[in-house]
């Protein structure tokens, strides 16, 4: 993500400029390094998950919906597991469910909304009608229905997710390509004789890259939350192997037993939105989307 | 259709660069609209180191001719031969090959350069599609193309928005010269400069014109500027030409009624000049209207195969469409 933003810098050079003789912490510079430091938090726990987890996430233990103490920081579940090693572990599995679909649908909706917008006409209303059905399902009645065909396992999951947001993708990669590809650099490119390949890819694609930036961003807070409610909902990975949306399907008949198992994945959930909400902000700011140069 | 002689330019030249024979650009209609005709039967040649100065209000369809000759908008008619090679026929490949023969120079040069490519990368592109130089060469033909456009080679680390307008022009128009092109469509290349600026460019495209013996199609809409660079000029109205000639000429002893509008319209820095003009009787509008009418010379050109063009002098004519009605007799019948 970090690699991304710079890549872009000399074009929000104008932008970067304007904001480096004012002060350095620009408000959206701001927003976007709290964002990725609690990204870079997030990513260093659920690598090193194994690690740091104090208990094996399915090691039982007689003292069940024990309150937090020393032990057990949150406490233990119904059959006694720590539950903040199954915290940490299960987001693994809900964190690598969320960004792995988001980036499949990042390609998808990439190669579809450059080939739709850049290449109009036919091609554009057949891509675009067809991305419509999809779009046209509330997203968790159409993602609960593909897991419902397919089985509730980790890849169908990914597969499921992907196909739910490649045409919001699609659409915010198609509408800037519609307009940049008339701009003069576009036809001066065109007239230099150049591949209409490396037309799209050098002279459409970096103009368009920052609301695709946003807009990743944004579909990865809202995938969490898509793939903890079908987690939630009992279409996510079987257990044992933990996750955010099935630990509190399981801990919400004993809520108020043991308030931790349920405000525990629930907190993580929120952390996790909220960070990928606070990215998006912070990079539309920095990058200036919505304004043309 | 055949090319009607009198449009060929008087002096004996081996071949022309660019021969454009009856090209037709037709927009279709919107909903509910009508279909525009915005190029119609456009006949003309470039010779060699020659520019033909293209001329006319604006949606006279100056810059889509302009386009439709680059292939950059599909023509529905016509015939554009470049070097003596049809273009409109030509598969997308070779098209492609034929465009390092064939340059534009855009309007705007605050929007035709990629705002996130340096200057060197804006010059390198054309040279690695057209593989013109080898890798190791690039840097020192960046180089030189700065130079030739005099600006200074430094300048290739730096982005587009570092520059003024004139010195992206400069950029714009090294772009256009990589890789030695031998025919540059202008289109308006002066008109979003300041007036001191605008001269400087001029200057720089009558050297280079000179020096590496280039044609060039100039479009404006600023008669001083064409008169200036333009060896002989065409005047566009409602995608047609209506007169063309040598500069002088058309300047000179315009034929059509449209081109005297045109050269009346230009403001002189005579003030009494300026006021008796002004006193004159307002020109006959009622030719603007309407289709422009059949021959006024009552010829049939649909039935005898002729173009709608009557030669008024040696290489200077005229089209016999849009005539006010009562200058039916006006110039003598050729």
């Amino acid at each position: 993500m970090s690699g991304a933003a710079q890549e872009t810098a000399p074009a929000g050079a104008p932008a970067a400029a304007a904001g480096r003789q004012g002060s350095v912490f620009t408000q959206g510079r701001l927003l976007l390094g709290l964002g990725l430091a609690m990204l870079a938090a997030m990513l260093v726990v659920t690598i090193l998950a194994p690690l740091i987890a104090p208990y094996s996430p399915s090691a039982t233990s007689p003292d069940s919906l024990a309150p937090a103490s020393a032990g057990h920081l949150l406490g233990t579940d119904s059959i006694g597991r720590d539950v903040l090693s199954r915290l940490i572990v299960g987001g693994r599995t809900t964190l690598l469910i969320t960004v792995t679909a988001v980036l499949i649908a990042l390609v998808a909706g990439l190669i579809l909304g450059l080939a739709a917008g850049y290449l109009g006409g036919l091609v554009d209303e057949i891509i675009m009608r067809a991305l419509d059905v999809i779009f046209a399902f509330p997203v968790l009645l159409l993602a609960i229905a593909v897991v419902a065909a397919l089985g509730p396992t980790v890849p169908n999951l990914i597969l499921t997710i992907a196909i739910v947001y490649t045409p919001a993708m699609a659409r915010v990669v198609r509408a800037p390509v519609l307009s940049v590809k008339q701009w003069d650099h576009v036809e001066a490119a065109r007239s230099i004789g150049m591949s209409e390949m490396r037309l799209v890819l050098r002279h459409i694609l970096p103009i368009v890259v920052s609301p695709i930036l946003v807009a990743t961003s944004l579909t990865l807070s809202q995938t969490i939350f898509t793939v903890t409610a079908l987690s939630f909902l009992g279409l996510g990975p079987p257990p044992p192997d933990p996750n955010w949306g099935g630990m509190l399907s399981e801990a919400r008949q004993f809520m108020e037993l043991a308030p931790l198992t349920v405000i525990g994945p629930a907190a993580a959930i929120v952390f996790a939105t909220l960070t990928f909400i606070i990215i998006a902000n912070g990079l539309r700011e920095v990058l200036d989307v919505g304004s043309v140069r | 259709m055949s090319a009607p002689e009198m449009l060929r330019p008087p002096q004996d030249v081996p071949q022309p660069v660019l021969q454009v024979r009856d090209l037709s650009v037709l927009f279709p209609a919107r909903r509910g609209g009508v279909a525009v005709r915005a190029v119609e039967r456009l006949s003309f040649d470039i010779a060699p180191g020659q520019t033909l100065g293209l001329v006319g209000q604006s949606g006279s369809g100056k810059t889509t001719a302009g386009r439709a000759i680059l292939q950059l908008q599909k023509a529905d008619g016509g015939s554009v031969r470049l070097l003596g090679r049809e273009l409109t026929t030509m598969r997308a490949g070779e098209l492609r090959r034929m465009r390092r023969h064939m340059q534009f120079v855009q309007q705007n040069p605050y929007s035709s350069l990629h705002p996130r490519l340096t200057i060197g990368q804006v010059l390198s592109e054309p040279l690695q599609v057209h593989r013109a130089v080898p890798a190791n060469r690039m840097r020192e033909r960046v180089a030189e193309l700065l130079e030739l456009v005099n600006l200074d080679p430094a300048m290739m680390r730096r982005y587009p928005h570092e520059f003024s307008g004139g010195q992206r022009q400069r950029v714009v128009i090294a772009r256009a010269l990589a890789v030695n092109p031998d025919f540059l469509v202008c289109d308006e290349p002066v008109s979003a400069l300041d007036v001191r600026t605008q001269a400087q460019i001029v200057a720089l495209l009558q050297s280079l014109q000179e020096r590496l013996k280039l044609s060039y199609l100039f479009i404006a809409h600023d008669l001083a500027i064409v008169r200036e660079m333009a060896h002989r000029v065409a005047v566009m109205f409602r995608g047609r030409i209506v007169e063309m000639g040598t500069a002088d000429q058309v300047y000179e002893s315009p034929g059509h009624p449209y081109t005297r509008l045109l050269l009346d319209a230009v403001p002189v820095p005579d003030p009494a000049l300026q006021r008796e003009r002004l006193r004159r009787a307002p020109p006959d509008m009622r030719f603007l209207e309407g289709d422009g009418g059949g021959c006024i010379f009552g010829l049939d050109h649909a039935g005898a195969g002729t173009a709608e063009w009557h030669e008024l002098a040696e290489g200077h004519g005229v089209s016999c469409r849009y005539w006010p009605q009562k200058a039916a007799s006006a110039p003598g019948h050729i």
